[in-house]
């Protein structure tokens, strides 16, 4: 049989072989024992973190920013509902396709199309990236209507700021924006990591941040590969913001700013000279905040960049202006404090001084003939302040500005203050290294030279003359209060808790009177009557000091030629100021205004200091709390 | 003749009794236990539901159980006659996947047939141990270890090897390759011959580089170092090894998988199968589910050897052989010992033409036991 011939040696072979295979089967099989054993048992622990890091994931819940309303509670920021589109990408696939079908949607345009691509394709974990904001009802509708076809793509509702009082309350509320680097220098939130969380970058919102953007709560959530929550495994509850009251009256801030409207750009600024509360801080132009909110365009930040007007300024903490004549409370003060001349101290005016070969001019051609201190600055002759500055010397009115407020920042706390120029001699060694000189302290005698201050500056000014000399600090934020506490003004009070500047009452009242002698018979006398031209009565009665700051010097060649202030062109004109308080005598509010470019202080500043002072005298809004309401929506 | 060799004192072909008796019903019992745990794993697989992979896989199991049986109870002669017909159906149906396949992931894999869908390459892989056992079955043993007579063999398994690499389906031609060479080295190839073939493949693999498509290249890659991209090619096999890692000793239990219901794990009701099982019952439940293969193997070489004819000696290791590729390569690659390619579990894994095909070779491994002295002639 052919089939049994030699299948005794083959059989023998197969024998041997199959055992030898076996065996080489057996050993592979003890390898994946082995490696059992190695990803089972030893690296058992390092699997498990990563598998538990894959399953679990937390989620930040931002909590709602702090509101900000006035002092009589009308709101200034609140919240919007804001839907976003969001998105997560299944580790980068389809992307494209993706972005595509999003751009056909809702039109996102190039560069925002690029930007999704380049999120979509990084991000890691799922973290959802932002599509767009603030969607309208109809894009919405669409997205949901073809939400089979948009994978990973969800509505997610979150807020954004509202601006109710847009440009009025622009400066000084400020506005959010993303997060940047330097923002979180010294900060470790988390919540400051949230691709959706807003930042305030200037104005309250900036300076309050810490205290409206709430802590951030948490949950922890179980989710899937492609980032879908299953569910809800813990949950940290945060806390909303503070809400705040700022201690701007809504009402009177837009009296300011109606009345600064008839000039190019100015500010306004009222204080209570008993406690600081900042009543009115207006700067005009200024720019819609709610812009920012929604996503400023390349060409709108540009418009605002640009502008000779400076809207994005807030020209009553960052404008510098040299004070011009109403620094001559300050040269009046000091002179009288460091006893160089009294209150009968009659210097002449014979229309210019001369220092050398140069020669000061009185504003009076032919001169005042000679005053003494109330008469001087009443007539705010110019002769006396130079002769005034040149007794008292540099460094007691250095000394005295300086107490006053001037050169240095106050505790304001708005980002983008300016601290002005206080001239001094050190000042002018580290700054120009040159000796101070004679000239230098004739003209800041009458605030020009090198001397620069903001609106904010010449408010604090007039209201620590006001109060008596005492320190008090300009203040924005009324109070404040976590959602669980009532947000209520505190209850007025009628003196100043401030320290005394230590200035001689003597030499105070002497100042107030000449300042009160402005009004009554001096170079703002016009102004004893309102707008109407009728007489103010008694209790609105205050006291002030104008002042027009030389920006260009018109030679006398110029003006033999007919140059006058009216034929130069805007931006060279002078700045018109004029500072004031009261009532008289017992004041409570101080006002400083400023007109840019307004050419003469006592006819432009002057009027639009008297409305708005005699009006907050009117409403007195620091001893009227009861004006204050609760928002009703809150 | 065939008095002749009843007069030589060969026993008669068994009786139906006899059969029945000789049919393996351990192992029978193995394989039970084995789509068992698939059956399990596929229920927690799918979110603890039945639906849709944990009732299918255990009905089409009763199915290919009647298939084995079927099978064990057809005479080796029968086999031997149908091993070309077999053998050249499958390389047609190879081919026509190649043309009008459907598939995914890049790969043409199966062909509509009606409302089912079948893998031709499951076919192929028993159709190549058939036509070698029937070659190696006529001849010697001085005939099988000269080098003219390997070439036949070689081009039996190059042919569907190149068209299964068209799909293209690396696994399979992997378990082919692997598979046949097996049976040639039982058959008594020499060994020089494996060397030489072992240095020429080193030779020609930048040549195989250039003709592979860029998934392969990339799951070569992935392999060699995962963590080259683990969001993108090493997703597959990061994931998987952080389940079977995270699953520690004795698992997470029963349905408490994290990384398959959540979805982390690719593929987890077919070649990732293992993954999801081991997840939930440790490295206990890996090392029973080892020891059943491991058993069905044991089995395997024992028929092998106690079979009186090389026909059935060749065609019991050659699926002993392709059980153990399955499994090696299953569950090397889902630990990250070996590259992904496309290999099932046997009897776990979901899939209908899998299952069928590995009964349907369990059946011919039962068969050899079953007729393990029967005596048929020689054919060329």
């Amino acid at each position: 049989m052919r089939y049994r011939k030699g299948d005794g040696e083959r059989s023998g072979l197969f024998t041997r072989r199959t055992l030898l295979l076996g065996g080489a089967q057996a050993v592979l099989l003890s390898t994946l024992a082995g490696r059992l054993y190695q990803l089972q048992v030893l690296d058992t622990q390092r699997f498990a973190t990563l598998a538990e890091e894959n399953r679990i994931n937390l989620r930040l819940l931002p909590p709602p920013r702090g509101l900000i309303f006035d002092r009589t509670g009308q709101p200034l920021a609140v919240n919007r509902n804001n839907f976003r589109a969001m998105v997560t990408s299944d580790r980068g696939r389809g992307v494209e396709i993706l972005v595509e079908r999003l751009d056909q949607i809702l039109n996102i345009g190039e560069a925002e199309r690029n930007r999704l691509l380049r999120e979509l394709r990084r991000s890691r974990n799922a973290q959802p990236t932002v599509v767009r904001e603030n969607l309208g009802w109809e894009e919405v509708a669409r997205l949901e209507f073809n939400a089979p076809d948009l994978p990973g793509v969800f509505i997610d509702l979150g807020q954004t700021r509202d601006y109710p009082e847009g440009e009025l309350m622009s400066h000084i509320i400020g506005y959010t924006g993303r997060v940047s680097d330097e923002d979180l220098v010294g900060r470790d939130d988390p919540l400051l990591q949230l691709a959706t969380i807003r930042f305030g970058k200037k104005g309250v919102e900036r300076s309050l941040e810490d205290d409206l953007r709430g802590r951030a709560g948490a949950v922890q959530v179980e989710v899937n590969a492609v980032g879908r929550v299953v569910r809800e495994l813990d949950r940290a509850e945060g806390q909303p913001g503070s809400n705040a009251l700022l201690t701007i009256d809504l009402d009177l801030q837009r009296l300011a700013a109606e009345r600064l409207k008839d000039h190019q750009s100015g500010s306004v600024v009222v204080m209570d000279v008993v406690t600081g509360d900042v009543i009115v801080m207006a700067s005009t132009p200024g720019f819609d905040p709610n812009v920012f909110a929604r996503g400023i365009t390349q060409s709108e930040w540009r418009d605002l960049l640009d502008s000779p007007e400076r809207p994005l300024n807030n020209k009553a903490i960052a404008g510098v202006y040299p004070p011009g004549s109403t620094y001559k409370v300050v040269t009046a003060l000091a002179a009288l404090e460091s006893k160089a001349i009294d209150p009968w101290t009659v210097l002449p005016c014979p229309g210019y001084l001369t220092l050398g070969d140069i020669k000061f001019h009185c504003w009076l051609k032919g001169g005042h003939g000679g005053l003494a201190v109330v008469q001087a600055i009443a007539q705010s002759c110019d002769c006396f302040f130079y002769e005034a500055a040149r007794k008292a010397g540099i460094d007691r009115i250095a000394d005295t500005a300086s107490r006053l407020g001037f050169g240095k920042l106050s505790e304001l706390g708005l980002p983008g203050e300016s601290p002005g120029i206080q001239p001094s001699r050190p000042w002018k060694q580290e700054k120009y290294n040159k000796p101070w000189q004679q000239g230098d302290t004739f003209n800041l005698g009458i605030g020009q030279g090198y001397m620069n201050a903001t609106p904010l500056q010449l408010a604090v000014m007039a209201a620590r003359v006001a109060n008596g000399g005492y320190e008090v600090q300009p203040n924005l934020l009324l109070a404040k209060a976590t959602p669980r506490e009532e947000l209520v003004p505190p209850p007025p009070r009628e003196t100043p808790v401030a320290q005394s500047l230590r200035f001689d009452p003597k030499n105070i009242a002497l100042v107030r009177e000449g300042m009160t002698q402005v009004v009554a018979a001096g170079t703002a006398s016009m102004l004893k009557v309102d707008g109407q031209g009728k007489p103010l009565p008694p209790e609105l009665m205050f006291a002030g000091k104008t002042g027009t700051a030389q920006v260009k010097r018109i030679t006398e060649r110029e003006r033999d030629m007919g140059i006058t202030q009216a034929s130069l062109p805007w931006h060279l004109r002078h700045h018109a100021l004029f500072v004031c308080w009261g009532p008289v005598p017992n004041a409570r509010y101080a006002c400083a205004v400023i007109i840019e470019h307004g050419m003469a202080g006592g006819a432009t500043a002057g009027p639009i200091g008297r409305d708005v002072l005699v009006e907050t005298m009117k409403r007195d809004p620091s001893r009227h709390v009861d004006r204050f309401k609760k928002m009703a929506s809150r | 003749m065939s008095t002749a060799a009843v007069s030589l004192g060969t026993p008669a072909a068994p009786g139906l009794g006899e059969r029945l008796w000789r049919i393996n019903w351990g192992l029978i019992l193995v394989l039970t236990a084995i789509a068992g745990i698939g059956t399990v794993a596929l229920y927690s697989a799918a979110g603890g539901r039945f639906d849709p992979w944990a009732a299918r896989h255990a009905i089409r199991f009763g199915a290919a159980l009647a298939v084995l049986l079927a099978t064990a109870m057809v005479p080796p002669k029968v086999w031997l006659t149908l091993a070309w017909p077999m053998y050249a159906v499958s390389l047609l149906l190879l081919v026509a996947v190649d043309i009008a396949g459907t598939g995914r992931m890049g790969a043409q894999r199966w062909l509509m047939v009606g409302p089912m869908q079948i893998q031709p390459s499951e076919i192929t892989k028993v159709a190549v141990i058939l036509v070698i056992a029937r070659y190696y079955h006529g001849l010697t043993r001085e005939q099988a270890g000269r080098f003219l007579y390997v070439l036949p063999p070689l081009l039996v398994i190059i042919v569907p090897v190149g068209l299964v690499m068209v799909q293209p389906d690396l696994g399979t031609a992997m378990m082919v390759l692997l598979g046949g060479a097996a049976l040639l080295f039982v058959a008594g190839v020499r060994v020089w011959m494996f060397l030489a073939a072992a240095v020429a493949a080193l030779g020609c693999m930048p040549f195989a580089w250039s003709f592979m498509h860029e998934y392969q290249r990339k799951r070569v890659l992935t392999f060699l170092d995962p963590e080259r991209d683990p969001l993108g090619a090493g997703y597959h096999i990061t994931q998987s090894k952080i389940a079977i890692g995270s699953g520690g000793l004795f698992g997470k239990g029963f349905l408490q998988g994290t990384q398959s219901s959540l979805n982390f794990l690719p593929e987890k009701q077919t070649d990732f199968i293992f993954t999801t099982f081991v997840e939930e019952w440790g490295m206990v439940g890996a090392l029973v589910l080892l020891a059943l293969f491991a058993l069905v193997l044991v089995w395997g070489f024992s028929i092998a050897l106690r079979s009186q004819h090389h026909f059935g000696r060749l065609l019991a290791l050659g699926v002993t052989s392709m059980m153990f590729l399955y499994v090696f390569i299953n569950t090397a690659m889902v630990m990250g010992l070996l590259p992904v390619v496309g290999v099932p579990l046997p009897l776990v894994s979901n899939g209908g033409t899998a299952m069928i095909a590995v009964m349907f070779a369990c059946g011919l491994l039962i068969g050899v036991n079953v007729y393990r002295d029967a005596q048929f002639p020689l054919v060329r």
